[in-house]
């Protein structure tokens, strides 16, 4: 197959530049997931008792404010969209054959969806107060207390 | 003997070794993100299975991997910004070489004032 290069200042209508979009995402990303991260990190692991602290009650206690279920899902998807075109971009770099490439990339997207849906469904179906739960590991506020 | 290959504005210098530790830091903070994802998702499954599992996290095998996790999150977030300042400021490209010691410098501090604080939280002190 011969390559075609078109002719320049064509009125021809161009097909979407993605590597430019996604030039563009990963840095608007980048600068919301500084602020997301930060904040997840001070939150979680510098104030109160730090990760000694961590526990489902502490996510219980999180996750029935909508401030840090809306938080976290930003975080979610914003993140794993950008370390998944981060790790595309190393793929097209190291991946010399074809088909090793297509693999990577494929096997790259479909796990970035999967935990995407995963970490939503987690985010807005969890139940800080499961009837599954031994009492001591449930937040203070469950009726169960 | 071949001679050394003639250094460039790039080779050997601050803008290659950022960009070699951006990647590096972006692929290990890539492979936490798939687990942290799995973990928290237990939260779903059992209270019980969420704390067995989480509770690994404050070993001191891990506690201590995780001041790794945060020396990769601080650098290629506030290099992250270096790149997008070259890229959109004016002057970026000018100061990209004292921008990446800015980073170090900054990252380093941020650092300096969280280990202490964890690893006091890991092994249990104060």
């Amino acid at each position: 197959m011969s390559i075609v290069i078109e002719p320049p200042r064509s009125s021809k209508p161009k097909r979407t530049n993605w590597e430019k979009y996604g030039w563009m995402y990963m840095r608007a990303s980048g600068v919301l997931l500084v602020i997301l991260i930060f904040g997840h990190l001070f939150t979680n692991l510098w104030l109160g008792e730090g990760i000694k602290a961590i526990d489902f009650a502490f996510v219980g206690g999180k996750w029935s404010d909508p401030f840090w279920q809306v938080w976290d899902l930003l975080m979610l998807w914003l993140a794993l969209i950008h370390g998944t075109n981060g790790m595309r971009t190393i793929v097209n770099d190291y991946a010399e054959r074809v088909a090793v490439r297509k693999t990577l990339t494929y096997v790259l997207w479909a796990t970035c969806a999967a935990l995407i849906v995963l970490g939503t469904l987690v985010i807005f179906t969890f139940d800080p107060c499961p009837a599954n739960g031994t009492i001591e590991n449930l937040p203070s506020f469950c009726p169960a207390k | 003997m071949p001679s050394k290959p003639a250094g460039t504005l790039y080779r050997g210098k601050v803008g290659m070794w950022s960009w070699v530790l951006h990647r590096i830091t972006g692929v290990a903070i890539f492979f936490f993100l798939l687990v942290h994802v799995l973990d928290t998702s237990l939260v779903r499954l059992s209270p019980e299975a969420y704390d067995a599992v989480i509770a690994t996290y404050k070993t001191p095998l891990i506690g201590v991997a995780e001041l790794g996790l945060v020396a990769a999150i601080l650098f290629h977030a506030l290099n992250g910004i270096r790149v997008i300042l070259i890229d959109f400021w004016g002057k970026g490209a000018k100061y990209q070489n004292l921008m990446f010691w800015i980073v170090v410098v900054v990252a380093f501090v941020i650092f300096a004032a969280f280990a202490p604080r964890h690893l006091m939280h890991v092994f249990h002190l104060g």
